[in-house]
């Protein structure tokens, strides 16, 4: 991991995401972010269009370099949708993949409360205020390599199990077949002729 | 099918069963159960003699019990392997040996009744679950008579019989009088599309089955009189279309509407149907000779086992349940771990092979670099802190903790096998254990950042990673509405949400608070929230004594399919947290503080109850 600068303070780069008008049609961005912008700690902040498109995923990784920023905090979409993405962009700016945290601003905020902008705009905040407070206390993290075994089982003979284990025993891995009745076949092997070919099944 | 028999790579084991699996990606370590089958499999040629002296004669379940088979048996003339097999539950009796006539009969003495059940172990780097499904039994539909008449046949009896090396040689007879039936009707949607009875969901298949069997059937039979009822007919596949087409040109006649009911005429066995034709509004009423019930396809009964063994989430409709429904189609939530076929939902022949293949891939995809890396959202025990009481091992869902409580070492965590739920961090009394990524400090951070201001107002919510916060998700993508004043908390598991982040958000003046996790027997990480439940149990009691509403601290389960359900619980959160009072509110700080002080001295104590 690289820190361009050899202190401890910590320096944490917010990046609120417009999503078009997915957010931004809701969520008062401009005030989050300047709201963000004066939480301690907090180097940077900018207010983005898109934070997932490569001139979006570049400022971060930009700032990171001229900020010297060691703590991201990207306040967008759901981490389950984009947590591996900016994971990866502050890593290839040389940040620990762990020192990035998101605020879920859209699938939690601005598409269940379009309703009513104002509290939307507070929830926002306050989401972006507990990443920021979480972020601070973000630890580097490694990742263990672990040995993979060239082997499968699969359980069950039927169509789906027979095709699984061909392709993979063509390819030259060894496959464990287990099926639990006498043969293997399935419902298909029951079958007479098969739509919509309307040949034989086996 | 042979070629899976015979091919180098593959070891075929049937009659077979996974009796557990233990480890993780890449480094699966699997115990079968593989039965004795007493017909030695490499040396049977499947000629057939011992079939004829063996005097067991029971229905033959590959033929729908439409024909019979012996103790002894092959399943059909191409099983693979093509060896025959005693069953072993309806044979006389091999220890001792009661009847033991095939032995004698088999003159390369291929039968064998010292056999004895195998078990055999594996390591696997990935797994493929390709357990399929099962054909409805439609016999809980009084109205339709099926076992009552002896002419109403399910879909997969109809194929049976229509099929060339089944019981009748591919002659469709009627049961009752052996004769090839003037006239059949199909009925569709048989245990579908339904909200009263069997399944809610269209089974995909059984359309396209009826097409094909009225073709075949008018091909056999070109003066049989051939109905279809239906409520619509889907037949959105590539191919589908033509076939309907000619399945109607070849005179099969479509009518709108399922019968309301069956009867029978008693002396000739023929049968009634009435039904509201939906396209005339006319009630009708059909004469026919023999019914088809078009059965739709059911997750198979037995598939409990395998689900718990891999702590596999399913949908709604029983299936297993992929880790995204569009961009990870045939991926379990659990690395290393795929689907193919009707495990996963209903569907044809055609794309449960196209799944197989993707899922293949993905396995691949896992191996060919020989190795991977693992998750860095990991326990340490802290060995200073530790006392060895051993509750961490106790509680983790994957044995990853090791810790002498005889000899008093302290615990230790396997990295590689740790799956980051928290729960030991929850659970440990002494809290020597720290969750990498998920700290406490950090999760305090969070609920102190979240009830920041407008405390009184504020609903903090606890979500976990694969099922509630998912849901949560899962509402957002729907639009659907609920009061904003909800904060979501995002742990990996329900499992890790500690005691006293609970007493942690009541002493900041939160008014409710709410720990949400995946339904039992769903959690991502087997049985951790089975924890959680105890825990907030715990507290619920402990509340109780300090004179707290309980309902203030709630715990529901939410899967990552229930947007509605998490629309329903904020809305239920809210509802209570509106009838929390200032004053009710001033009155748990006072509560709260006491009660941390006197329990500074316990900490001990609650080391000893598990
Ligand atoms: C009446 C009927 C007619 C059909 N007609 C057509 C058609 O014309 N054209 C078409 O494309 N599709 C047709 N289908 C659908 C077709 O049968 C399925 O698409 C196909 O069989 C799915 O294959 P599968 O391997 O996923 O499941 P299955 O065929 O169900 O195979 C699953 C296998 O796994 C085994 N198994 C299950 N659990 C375990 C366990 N725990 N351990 C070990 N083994 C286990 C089972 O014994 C079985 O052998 C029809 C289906 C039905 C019911
Ligand atoms: S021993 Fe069992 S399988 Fe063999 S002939 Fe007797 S009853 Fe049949
Ligand atoms: S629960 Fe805590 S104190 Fe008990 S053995 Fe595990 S780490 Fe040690
Ligand atoms: S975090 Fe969960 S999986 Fe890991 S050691 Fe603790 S209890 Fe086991």
């Amino acid at each position: 991991m690289e820190e361009s600068k050899q202190d401890n303070a910590v320096r944490i780069g917010v990046y609120v995401c417009q999503c078009g008008s997915n957010i931004a049609g809701v969520v008062d961005c401009d005030a989050v972010a300047a709201y963000a912008g004066k939480l301690p700690d907090v180097t940077i902040c900018r207010n983005q269009g898109y934070t997932c498109s490569e001139p979006g995923q570049n400022q971060i990784k930009n700032d990171i370099k001229e900020f010297g920023l060691n703590r991201v905090v990207v306040a967008s979409c759901s981490p389950r949708l984009h947590e591996a993405t900016f994971r990866q962009c502050v890593s290839e700016a040389g940040l620990n993949p762990y020192l990035m945290e998101m605020a879920n601003i859209r699938e939690q905020c601005s598409w269940v409360h379009s309703h009513d902008a104002k509290n939307a705009t507070i929830k926002a905040r306050d989401l972006v205020r507990s990443a920021v407070s979480r972020v601070r206390l973000l630890a580097a993290q490694t990742e263990m390599d672990v040995p993979v075994a060239p082997s499968t089982l699969v359980i069950g003979g039927g169509v789906a199990g027979i095709q699984a284990a061909l392709d993979l025993a063509d390819s030259g891995y060894k496959v464990i077949l287990v099926e639990k009745q006498p043969s293997i076949g399935g419902i298909m092997a029951r079958l007479d002729k098969t739509f919509p070919t309307m040949d034989c099944s086996i | 099918m042979t070629d899976a028999g015979r091919h180098p790579n593959i070891t075929l084991l049937t009659m077979s069963e996974v009796k557990e699996i233990t480890g993780f990606v890449g480094n699966f370590h699997v115990r079968i159960l593989k039965r004795a089958r007493y017909v030695k499999e490499k040396e049977c040629t499947a000629c057939g003699d011992c079939v004829e002296v063996c005097p067991v004669i029971i229905p033959d379940e590959f033929n729908m019990g439409l024909s019979s088979r012996r103790a002894i048996y092959s399943p059909f003339p191409q099983a693979v392997p093509g060896a025959f097999a005693v069953d072993i539950t309806r044979c006389l009796g091999h220890n001792p040996i009661i009847c033991g006539k095939c032995i004698e009969k088999c003159k390369k003495h291929c039968i064998d009744f010292d056999m004895n059940d195998e078990e055999m172990e594996f390591d696997v780097g990935t797994i493929i679950v390709a357990t399929g499904m099962e054909a409805y039994d439609p016999t809980i539909l009084d109205e339709y008579g099926y076992t009552r008449y002896e002419n109403v046949l399910t879909s997969m009896e109809l194929e049976r019989l229509i099929n060339a090396g089944g019981p009748t040689g591919g002659k469709v007879i009627r049961l009752t009088d052996s004769k090839v039936p003037k006239s059949v009707a199909f009925i569709q949607c048989v245990g579908s599309r339904s909200q009263r009875r069997g399944r809610p969901y269209c089974s995909n298949i059984c359309c396209m089955n009826t097409v094909k069997s009225t073709i075949m059937l008018k091909e056999h039979y070109p003066d049989m009189e051939v109905k279809v009822f239906y409520i619509d007919i889907r037949a959105f596949g590539k191919g589908f279309e033509d076939l309907f087409r000619r399945s109607k040109g070849m005179g099969v006649r479509y009518i709108r509407g399922l019968p309301g009911d069956i009867k029978q005429d008693p002396r000739k066995q023929d049968l009634v149907l009435t039904v509201e034709n939906t396209a005339t509004n006319e009630l009708e009423s059909h004469h026919t000779e023999m019914v088809v019930l078009a059965v739709g396809l059911e997750p198979p009964s037995d598939m409990k086992a395998i689900q718990e063994m891999l702590a596999l989430q399913t949908t709604s409709d029983g299936f297993y349940m992929e880790a995204h429904p569009k961009l990870q189609p045939v991926d379990s939530a659990t690395r290393g771990i795929f689907f193919a076929g009707c495990a996963e939902g209903p569907k044809d022949i055609k794309d449960s092979v196209t799944q197989a293949s993707a899922a293949t891939a993905r396995a691949m995809r896992l191996m060919n670099p020989g190795s991977l890396t693992v998750e860095a959202i990991t326990a340490a025990v802290d060995p200073e802190l530790c006392n060895s009481c051993g509750l961490c091992a106790k509680v983790c869902p994957y044995n990853a903790i090791n810790v002498d409580t005889k000899a008093k070492t302290a615990a230790a965590v396997t990295g590689a096998a740790c799956s980051g739920c928290g729960t030991c961090a929850a659970e440990c009394p002494t809290m020597a254990i720290t969750m990498n990524h998920f700290t406490d400090a950090q999760i305090e951070a969070q609920i102190d950042a979240v009830l920041e201001g407008n405390t009184a107002e504020r609903i903090p919510v606890f979500a976990c990673n694969w099922c509630s916060y998912a849901g949560a998700d899962f509402a957002g993508v729907s639009r659907l509405h609920y009061p904003p004043n909800t904060r979501l908390i995002r742990t990996m598991c329900s499992g890790r949400v500690h005691e006293k982040f609970i007493w942690r958000a009541f002493a900041k003046g939160a008014p409710v608070v709410l720990v949400s996790g995946c339904h039992i027997g769903d959690c991502h990480y087997m049985h951790a929230n089975q924890w959680t439940e105890r825990r907030i149990k715990r507290i619920w009691k402990k509340m109780e004594k300090m004179g707290l509403r309980t309902e203030r601290l709630s715990l529901e389960w939410i899967s990552a399919a229930e947007g509605l359900r998490f629309q329903a619980v904020m809305e239920k959160m809210e509802k209570i947290r509106k009838s929390v009072t200032p004053k009710e509110i001033a009155e748990t700080l006072r509560l709260v503080k006491g009660q941390k002080a006197r329990s500074k001295g316990k900490a001990s104590a609650a080391a000893k109850d598990g």
